[in-house]
């Protein structure tokens, strides 16, 4: 089993509201994340694949079938949006860079596990850096991943 | 368990090929990475040694033997050459970054004299990163 890691950037504005809070309260919950205009990130995303090596390659999956997968499904969804409002699934829950994370696994999953059925390719990882100082990672124990390895 | 990681760097160049493709197959699977002259990239091998601090030391392992290992078995070996025709073991398989890790491994594993080797992490950009954890 080998673990590959690529990094990815996206810009992205949001506001952290949840509706069923009064304005008080969300404003002390999230604080300046609150800001009824928005603010944005830079963030950078790392997606970790986790397969055994196809011998005929020297893969464990093709670079630019990941590349073309992440573009089409988080890149093109997420880059230069307001993610409160452009992104579907942020109506209704908040932005924060925890629910983007595995939001971002979620549509990851599917279609990588799919591209590298052959070889039981299983998306290992989603970690995601709203700002140099913070990140989160989505990491599911699946059958290759050692516990607590993160 | 306390976890030690040591970097080094090296750099080397590369092309993918498997002689049981066509032509056409070869450029198809590996793209611009089939170019037969090759190309290069500066790599950096992390390597991570777990173990319990050894109570005079304060330390794990002494990390000059990690820095001389790494030196000896794979800097020698890899750096500032042309990975296909240069080192033996990528003459029969692509010396791919997932690869070069489960080579780097077991270069390494049979000769640290202190610790477990814990993981090998090799990136070819600062965008692109394997992990190898021995099995």
């Amino acid at each position: 089993m080998v673990y590959l890691t690529r990094r990815y950037r996206f810009s992205a504005g949001h506001r952290l509201h949840n509706d069923d809070l009064s304005a008080e309260e969300n404003r002390r919950v999230y604080g300046k994340c609150n800001n009824p205009n928005g603010h944005g990130h830079n963030y950078l995303l790392e997606v970790t694949v986790a397969g055994s090596i196809d011998p005929a390659t020297g893969m464990v999956l093709d670079l630019v079938a990941l590349d073309g997968i992440v573009a089409e499904r988080v890149i093109d969804k997420l880059d230069h949006k307001n993610l409160n409002l452009d992104v579907e699934n942020f109506r209704t829950q908040v932005p924060t860079t925890e629910n983007l994370c595995l939001e971002i696994y979620k549509l990851l999953r599917t279609p990588l596990e799919q591209v590298g059925a052959e070889r039981g390719l299983q998306l290992d990882r989603v970690r995601l850096e709203e700002t140099s100082l913070n990140s989160f990672a989505c990491a599911p124990e699946h059958a290759g991943r050692k516990k607590g390895m993160v | 368990m306390i976890y030690v990681t040591r970097r080094a760097e090296f750099s080397a160049s590369h092309y993918y090929h498997n002689p049981s493709f066509t032509p056409e197959e070869n450029r198809r699977v590996f793209g611009k990475c089939n170019n037969p002259l090759g190309h290069g990239h500066n790599y950096t091998v992390e390597v991570t040694v777990g173990g319990e601090i050894d109570p005079t030391t304060g330390m794990v392992l002494d990390l000059k033997e990690l820095k001389i290992l790494l030196e000896q078995e794979v800097i020698q070996l890899m750096d500032h050459k042309f990975l296909n025709k240069e080192v033996p073991v990528f003459a029969e398989k692509n010396p791919t970054t997932e690869n070069i890790a489960v080579e780097i491994w077991s270069l390494l594993a049979p000769k640290l004299a202190h610790g477990k080797l814990h993981r090998i992490r090799v990136y070819e950009t600062s965008d692109l990163y394997v992990d190898y954890y021995g099995e």
